[in-house]
C-alpha cells in the first residue's frame, strides 16, 4: 500500500513541476499576448494599457507565485482571447477529449485482445498470418494518415459519416458518439496492431508452458484456456503497454482533431499558442500532464491486481 | 475472464451502433437555417468596439450598426440616426436619431446610448482614441432625446465615415466582450471557442428583417477540409475558398467573384538598405510582372494595382498607375547597376504562413526577382510574430501582405505612409507625400481633397514605396439553396441579404 501512497505522491510532484516550467517558459519565449489581440491597430499607448489590463506589467516572479496560487486553488484565470474563465473554456472542452481517448483505449483493448487469441489460438494457421500481415501494415500507418483514409472511405465514399459533420456532446449526444467514432478508431488502429503483437507473442509463449499443458490435459476447451489461464498471464507486459498507449492518445488525440475538424483541447492549445493566450496554454498543458500521470497511476494500480507479486516484491 | 470478454465485444458493437446511428442525424442548412463556414474563431474580441481583425468585423457586421452604415456600393446610408445634417464648414454635424430601433434586449436607442458608445471610443485615458478620428471630436451633446450634435474641434468633411461606430447599449458596456448587444438584424446567441458563433434573426430590426432565421458560424481551421465540409452538407457557405478548392466543388455549389479590396504587395522596409535607394525599389517593380502572379497563383483572377488604392474606391482609384512600371528587365538591371548593385544583392522576404495567397506570391516573386540577380530568401513566420517583428517593430527587409481599409474612407489607406505616421511600417518617408496628404485632409472641397488623395498615390507609385500587385479575387462558395449573397467594398458577409432559393 505504501507504494500507492508514494507513486500519488510523486505524480502530484510530476504537476507541479510541470506547472512550474510551462510558465516559466511561456515566460522566456518571444512574442506578446497583447501585439497579437490588437493585431495592425497597435499603438505604443493601446499596447501599454492592454499590458497593464491583462497584468503583464507586474514583474514574472511575482505574476508565477500568483498564478501557482490561483492554480492550486483551481482558478486559472481569464483567457485573453475569449474573454471568458479558462477553467470553463476548459470545463467544456476537456470532455471531448477525454471522450475520444478513452473511445480510442476501448477500441484499441477489445480489437488487439480479440485478434490476438483469434490468432493464436490457430498458430500458423491462414487466419493467423493473414492477421500477422494486416497488424504489420497498420501498425506503421501513423493516425492523422489513418484519419485521412478512413474520412476518405468511410465518409466520402461510403458516406458512413459526414466528414467535419461534429457535433457537441451537448446538442445530440447519439451524434457526437457516432462522430467521434471515426477519430477514435484512427488513434487506435495503429495502437492495437502493436498492442496485438505483444499479447500474441505473450500467448504463444504462454500456451507453451507447463500449467497450460496441465490446463489442456484436464479437459478444458481451447477457448477455455486461452481466456482463463493464458490471457491473464499473457497481459501482463502488455498492461505496460497500455499505459504508455494512453498517454500517447492524449497526445495523439490533439493531433487528429485537426483532422477531424474537432473542437477539443488540442484545437483550443494550437489555436492559443498562436495568440500567446497564455493562461489558456498554460492551463491545458497542466490539464494534459495530469491526465498523463493519472492514467499512468492507474496503470500501476491495476499491474499489482493483475499480477499481485508486484505488490510483495516492494 | 469470459465476462470481460463479452465485455469488450458488447462495447465495442455498442460503440458501431453508435457510429452508424450518427450518420442519419439531419445535415445543416435544412429549413430556416444556414450554416458558415469561417477560417478562424473570434478571438480579439466580440465587443464591436475593441475587436480589431477584419475576420471579427465580417461576423459582427451583422449584430451591430453605427448612426450609419455602408450598404453593398459603399455608400453611406443612415442606419440608427434616420438623418444627419453637416454644417457647410464640415464642423458641426447634426444626428436625428431614428423612431423604433431597438436594441436586442428590447430596450430603445436612446440618444444617451448614442453619447455614451461614442465617447467610450473617443476616451483617450488609455492613450489614444479607440477610434482614431474620434480625437478630433470637440464635444458631443444632447439636443433633445431624439438629437445628438457632435462639434469638430477642425473641419472635417470625411468625419462621416467613422460614423459606421457601433452603437451599444450605455448599460452594457461593462460586459460587451462576454454579451454583445447591437441593433442589427441578428442577434448573438452563443458562442463555443474553436467550434462556432450562433446568431439569431432579431424579429425587432427596424429595416427589411433578415430571411433566414438561424445562422451558425462554424470555424473550419483546417483549410484542407473546406471542400469536404461544404460536400458533406455541414456548412453550406465558405466565403474566400480558393481556385484549386472553387475547382473541386460540384455543381451543387455557386461560386461568386468579387474583390478582396486588399492592397497586396511586396512592402518593402524603406529605412533599410539596399530599399532606401529609390532606384532599387523601382528596379524591382520593373522586375515583376503582375499578370504572371495572377495567372499562376490565382488562375488569372485579381485586379492589377499601382498604388496603395484598390478598384472599389471608385473616383480615387487611378488605373494609369498600373503602368507606372511594366516590366523590363533590363532596366531593372540598369537601375540596380545604377545604385550600386550590379550584381545584384541577397534580401529576406517574411511571409506570414496562415496565408496561402501570399505565400504563393512571394515565391513567384522570387522567381521573378532571379531575372535581375537579386536573391529573394522566404522566411515563414507565425502571425502573431509578424504583428510584432515586421509589423510593430518594424524588424524586416521585405514582406508581402494585403493591407486592407478600416473605413470607407481613402485615408484607411494613405494615412499610413505619412512620415511620422504611427502605423507607418514600410517607413516611407515623403515631405511631398506629407504636404498633399495634409492638404486633402484639411480641405473641405471635394475636388480639391480627390485632386491631392490622387497625388499622393501616383508619388506611392513613382518613388515605388512598395512593389504592387493586386487586389485579390474573392470566391464565395455558396450552396445553390441559397441566394442572395452580396459583396461589400469592405470586410462585411451580410447574412441579412441571404435567403433560400425556391
Amino acid at each position: 500500500m505504501t507504494g500507492i501512497v508514494k507513486k500519488i505522491f510523486s505524480s502530484i510532484l510530476t504537476i507541479l513541476v510541470v506547472a512550474c516550467l510551462v510558465f516559466l517558459a511561456f515566460a522566456v519565449i518571444p512574442g506578446d499576448p497583447a501585439v497579437a489581440k490588437l493585431g495592425t491597430q497597435a499603438t505604443p499607448d493601446k499596447l501599454a494599457a492592454l499590458r497593464h489590463q491583462m497584468g503583464l506589467d507586474i514583474p514574472v516572479m511575482k505574476r508565477f507565485l500568483v498564478w501557482i496560487a490561483g492554480v492550486i486553488k483551481g482558478d486559472f484565470g481569464t483567457s485573453y482571447s475569449y474573454s471568458m474563465p479558462v477553467t470553463k473554456l476548459i470545463a467544456d472542452k476537456l470532455p471531448v477529449t477525454v471522450i475520444l481517448t478513452v473511445y480510442s483505449f476501448v477500441i484499441m483493448t477489445a480489437l488487439s485482445i480479440f485478434t490476438a487469441i483469434l490468432a493464436a489460438r490457430r498458430e500458423n494457421s491462414v487466419m493467423d498470418r493473414v492477421i500477422q500481415i494486416v497488424t504489420q501494415m497498420i501498425m506503421s500507418i501513423p493516425p492523422f494518415f489513418g484519419g485521412i483514409v478512413i474520412t476518405l472511405v468511410f465518409g466520402l465514399t461510403l458516406k458512413l459519416f459526414m466528414p467535419g459533420g461534429y457535433v457537441s456532446y451537448g446538442n445530440n449526444l447519439p451524434r457526437f458518439l457516432g462522430y467521434m467514432f471515426w477519430p477514435a478508431l484512427a488513434i487506435a488502429l495503429p495502437k492495437s496492431a502493436m498492442a496485438f503483437s505483444l499479447l500474441y507473442t505473450g500467448l504463444v509463449t504462454e500456451r507453451k508452458k507447463d500449467y497450460a499443458r496441465t490446463a489442456f490435459s484436464r479437459g478444458n476447451s481451447t477457448k477455455d484456456v486461452f481466456y482463463k489461464h493464458l490471457l491473464r498471464n499473457a497481459c501482463i507486459p502488455v498492461v505496460t503497454f497500455f499505459g504508455m498507449a494512453l498517454a500517447d492518445m492524449i497526445a495523439g488525440s490533439i493531433v487528429i482533431e485537426q483532422v477531424f475538424g474537432i473542437p477539443g483541447l488540442g484545437r483550443i492549445l494550437l489555436t492559443s499558442i498562436q495568440n500567446r493566450d497564455y493562461p489558456v496554454v498554460e492551463a491545458i498543458i497542466v490539464c494534459i500532464a495530469i491526465l498523463v500521470t493519472v492514467s499512468n497511476l492507474l496503470v500501476d494500480i491495476l499491474y499489482r491486481v493483475i499480477d499481485p507479486r508486484t505488490a510483495i516484491s516492494e | 475472464m469470459k465476462n470481460s470478454k463479452r465485455l469488450f465485444v458488447s462495447a465495442l458493437v455498442l460503440l458501431m451502433t453508435a457510429a452508424l446511428c450518427g450518420c442519419a442525424g439531419g445535415k445543416a442548412g435544412e429549413g430556416d437555417a444556414i450554416t458558415i463556414g469561417i477560417p478562424q474563431d473570434i478571438e480579439d474580441s466580440l465587443d464591436p468596439h475593441t475587436a480589431v481583425a477584419a475576420g471579427t468585423r465580417e461576423v459582427l457586421f451583422n449584430v451591430f450598426e453605427g448612426l450609419i452604415k455602408p450598404d453593398s456600393n459603399g455608400d453611406l446610408k443612415p442606419a440608427i440616426a434616420s438623418e444627419y445634417v453637416i454644417d457647410d464648414e464640415g464642423k458641426t454635424y447634426t444626428f436625428t436619431l431614428r423612431d423604433g430601433v431597438t436594441f436586442h434586449n428590447g430596450a430603445p436607442v436612446t440618444a444617451e446610448d448614442v453619447i455614451a458608445s461614442i465617447k467610450r471610443c473617443a476616451d483617450t485615458s488609455n492613450g489614444d482614441p479607440l477610434v482614431a478620428a474620434f480625437s478630433n471630436i470637440a464635444s458631443i451633446d444632447k439636443k433633445d432625446d431624439k438629437t445628438v450634435v457632435i462639434t469638430l474641434a477642425n473641419p472635417d468633411t470625411d468625419f462621416l465615415c467613422n460614423m459606421t461606430t457601433a452603437i451599444i447599449p450605455a448599460d452594457n458596456i461593462d460586459n460587451a466582450g462576454t454579451n454583445p448587444i447591437g441593433t442589427g438584424p441578428y442577434m448573438y446567441v452563443s458562442r463555443s471557442p474553436q467550434e462556432n458563433i450562433v446568431l439569431k434573426r432579431y424579429d425587432g430590426y427596424w429595416g427589411d428583417k433578415a430571411f433566414i432565421e438561424n445562422v451558425t458560424f462554424k470555424i473550419i481551421a483546417n483549410p484542407d477540409t473546406i471542400v469536404m465540409n461544404l460536400e458533406g452538407g455541414s456548412i453550406d457557405m465558405f466565403p474566400r475558398v480558393t481556385t484549386a478548392q472553387a475547382e473541386q466543388l460540384s455543381d451543387n455549389f455557386e461560386i461568386k467573384e468579387g474583390t478582396m479590396n486588399l492592397v497586396q504587395a511586396l512592402y518593402l522596409n524603406n529605412a533599410v538598405k539596399p530599399f532606401d535607394d529609390v532606384r532599387v525599389r523601382q528596379a524591382l517593380c520593373y522586375a515583376i510582372d503582375p499578370k504572371e502572379i495572377m495567372d499562376y497563383a490565382f488562375d488569372g483572377r485579381g485586379s492589377e494595382i499601382g498604388s496603395s488604392m484598390f478598384p472599389t474606391f471608385g473616383k480615387y482609384f487611378m488605373p494609369e498607375l498600373n503602368d507606372t512600371y511594366n516590366q523590363d528587365i533590363e532596366k531593372a538591371k540598369a537601375l540596380l547597376a545604377e545604385a550600386g548593385y550590379p550584381d545584384g544583392f541577397e534580401f529576406t522576404i517574411k511571409v506570414p504562413s496562415n496565408y496561402t495567397q501570399h505565400v504563393d506570391t512571394a515565391q513567384i516573386l522570387k522567381e521573378e526577382f532571379k531575372k535581375i540577380g537579386v536573391t529573394a530568401d522566404i522566411e515563414l513566420i507565425e502571425w502573431s510574430s509578424w504583428l510584432s517583428d515586421v509589423y510593430s517593430g518594424r524588424d524586416y527587409e521585405g514582406t508581402v501582405i494585403g493591407v486592407d481599409a478600416s473605413t470607407l474612407s481613402p485615408r484607411a489607406l494613405l494615412g499610413r505612409f505619412v512620415s511620422d505616421a504611427g502605423n507607418n511600417f514600410v517607413n516611407f518617408k515623403s515631405a511631398e507625400y506629407d504636404a498633399a496628404y495634409e492638404t486633402a485632409v484639411t480641405s473641405t472641397d471635394d475636388a480639391v481633397q480627390t485632386e491631392n488623395y490622387k497625388k499622393c498615390e501616383t508619388i506611392l507609385a513613382t518613388e515605388a514605396a512598395n512593389v504592387y500587385i493586386q487586389d485579390p479575387a474573392e470566391l464565395v462558395a455558396i450552396n445553390k439553396k441559397f441566394t442572395g449573397y452580396e459583396f461589400y467594398p469592405m470586410y462585411a458577409q451580410d447574412i441579412s441579404k441571404i435567403k433560400l432559393a425556391k
